[in-house]
């Protein structure tokens, strides 16, 4: 069971976001990065999946934000190898650029699954797995929440979660690309020694990101900061007054009659 | 028993293998099994294994047994078991924490909030989560000028440790704001590390985590190099014990002191401003570092009846015997887990100690124990009735100008 873990940095929203002169970016000076929540899942889902079925777990990463930090941590709760794939990430990429640039490291690879979060708080726009399968040849399936490996036929079989309480199963033929909602249990820690001794011991496979944008981007027009929509009315008087005028209000609306 | 440095500063780095290698692992030997320990735990009804059985097991060759159980996770390091072995086996320094990172290393799952208070800790410099660049904040509302040392590094006589939860926690805030006035007051020249400040380490290291201790020691220490200074003054009892026993193994050799023996040393200078008198009845919680793990017993109640009016009476257990907060060793961070079994939390036990006394007022000198407390007051019923105020909020007070 080999499986690759897609891990991208995000903005960290402990700190305070600024949009920056150009009105369509966040400001990068006082950005912070860190690791999306969903990749993170991913990567634990696949921990799960090896120690259940063996085999090994290999991140990939653009070198982005604590990307190097992001990748010891991998290495130090369980994967076997990772890569950095370098470029100019400087104003972040859209999901069509790092869909184009995995589908170039990885065509040709070896591998019985690709993981990686269904999406990432950044874009909020969820392609690059879809995107990456199709261009792989491979399914996908996303918004997944858990997933068991029947090795011996070659198919996956997980779980996704709809709207209305609803759980769906799916049964997947392997290879193929999942996009992660949650892993089956919550991301593992990993002791700050382990993570130490990683840094100093382990290393980190870097490479040039290359590979050509997929068309169909979306581009940002503009990006600010939620704007004041209108305010609550507090109603003040005795319960009959309020009544009558909250009566009022909602008939000025249409709702009453 | 008062602890010494050298004798923890052999202790680092040693794993429970190498356990008899040192004088003081090899003390663990001597045990009586007289169950002192157990007897004194504030948590001993709890554990499946306390110390003298953690011993039994450890020589028997079976300390797997007790790192299977859970029992080390309701350690709290309070102090209680090392300060009444009467074979001065150094428990809370030394064994329990190793036995607990086993333990915890090997439980189906880190505690959720224990998880996020390292992980914070690691990432950001304080188990809050808070940006680190927010962590002077506070200065922007304090009524006395705070020089921060990356600003204005000039030569400092008083560097001020504040840590994590006097910067960011509201409450804690308000104590940073009233230590500041006392230091203005004394006339004292000193200054804070502001946004470069991280949490000092202590309780990753009695939490199990070594390596998150040996992080931000080696931060913290290559931030103080920058610095001249005549001496660190600490307001947090979890830091000041982590300069005087943990830091020192990493070639740290400045001067420590408590901002509760800072003080006290020149509180001549600041009673004349002590007008305001306070008709409270209070009294003092020991913090189980400042206290037990230190003997500061009087300079903290002497410092309370400099306050004119104030009554000081006192619980049911004081001093060497003060009850635990419950919040060290991790504790902070793991009252769901302690809850989830059926385990009263040790803030809820002392705050009923205190209202037993009839005092009005609650004085501690930790900032762990504020939200503690004051939580715990608020499942007490007794809002209004028991008010919860660091030493340094009362001494403020008197000044009756705020």
């Amino acid at each position: 069971m080999n499986i690759v873990v897609l891990m991208k940095q995000v903005p960290d929203l402990v700190e305070e976001l600024e949009v920056d002169a150009g009105g369509t970016l966040l400001d990068r000076a006082w950005l912070r990065f860190i690791t999306s929540e969903y990749d993170d899942h991913a990567l634990e889902q696949a921990l799960l999946l090896k120690e259940q079925h063996g085999g090994t777990v290999r991140v990939l990463a653009l070198d982005m934000g604590e990307a190097d930090e992001m990748l010891f941590t991998a290495l130090a709760k369980g994967a076997d190898s990772a890569v950095k794939l370098s470029g100019d990430f400087a104003t972040g990429i859209d999901s069509h650029s790092a869909a184009g640039i995995y589908r170039h490291a990885l065509e040709g690879a070896s591998f019985d699954l690709i993981l990686t979060g269904v999406q990432a708080i950044d874009d909020l726009d969820g392609p690059a797995g879809a995107m990456l399968a199709t261009h792989l040849g491979l399914p996908y399936i996303g918004v997944v929440s858990g997933i068991d490996v029947d090795t011996a036929n070659g198919e996956a079989h997980v779980r996704k979660e709809y709207p209305g309480g609803l759980l769906a199963e799916f049964t997947v033929d392997l290879p193929a690309v999942i996009g992660i909602q949650a892993a089956m249990q919550p991301p593992r820690y990993v002791p700050i020694s382990r993570i130490r001794q990683t840094m100093k011991t382990a290393s980190i496979d870097e490479t040039a990101a290359q590979g050509e944008r997929i068309a169909g981007a979306i581009s940002v027009e503009r990006m600010y900061k939620p704007e004041r929509a209108g305010s609550a009315t507090m109603l003040e008087g005795s319960a009959d007054s309020i009544a009558e005028r909250l009566l009022d209000i909602l008939t000025e609306h249409g709702i009453g009659r | 028993m008062l602890a010494t440095e050298e004798a923890v500063e052999q202790m680092w780095g040693v794993t429970l293998d190498r356990l008899y290698d040192s004088e003081e692992g090899r003390r663990i030997l001597s045990c009586i099994q007289c169950g002192t320990c157990a007897g004194t735990c504030p948590h001993g009804e709890h554990m499946q294994y306390p110390p003298r059985r953690i011993i039994t097991m450890l020589k028997a060759g079976l300390i797997e047994e007790v790192f299977a159980s859970d029992s080390l996770v309701m350690c709290v390091n309070c102090y209680a078991c090392q300060s009444k072995c009467p074979r001065n086996i150094r428990l809370t320094e030394i064994l329990l924490p190793l036995v607990k990172e086993q333990t915890i290393v090997r439980l189906p799952q880190m505690p959720p909030e224990l998880q996020k208070a390292v992980e914070n800790s690691y990432r950001y410099g304080n188990s809050q989560g808070e940006s680190a660049r927010k962590r002077a904040l506070w200065t922007k509302t304090a009524t006395v000028p705070i020089r921060i040392l990356a600003d204005d590094p000039r030569p400092v006589d008083a560097l001020w440790f504040v840590e994590s939860d006097l910067a960011f926690h509201p409450r804690g805030q308000d104590v940073a704001r009233a230590t500041a006035r006392v230091f203005d007051a004394l006339g004292a020249d000193f200054a804070i590390l502001g946004n470069e400040e991280r949490t000092a380490g202590d309780c990753g290291r009695l939490s199990w985590e070594p390596g998150l201790s040996e992080a931000l020691i080696d931060y913290t220490m290559s931030i103080l190099k920058k610095y001249e200074f005549r001496r660190i003054v600490v307001s947090d009892p979890h830091a000041f014990d982590a300069f005087k026993y943990r830091y020192p193994m990493f070639g740290f050799d400045e001067t420590v002191e408590s901002t509760v023996s800072y003080v006290h040393r020149d509180l001549e200078k600041i009673r004349p401003r002590l007008k305001k008198r306070l008709e409270y009845t209070v009294t003092y919680h020991d913090s189980c570092c400042l206290g037990r793990h230190n003997k500061l017993f009087e300079e903290p109640r002497e410092l309370l009846l400099a306050i004119p009016g104030i009554r000081l009476v006192e619980m049911v257990h004081t001093r060497e015997n003060g009850l635990c907060c419950g919040g060290g060793g991790g504790g902070m961070w793991l009252d769901t887990y302690y809850k989830a079994r059926g385990i009263e939390r040790l803030s809820d036990r002392r705050v009923r100690e205190a209202l037993d006394t009839g005092a009005d007022v609650l004085a501690i000198a930790c900032p762990y124990e504020i939200s503690r407390f004051e939580d715990a007051v608020k499942v007490a019923g007794a809002e209004g009735r028991l008010r919860v105020r660091d030493i340094m909020e009362l001494l403020v007070e008197s000044f009756g100008d705020a």
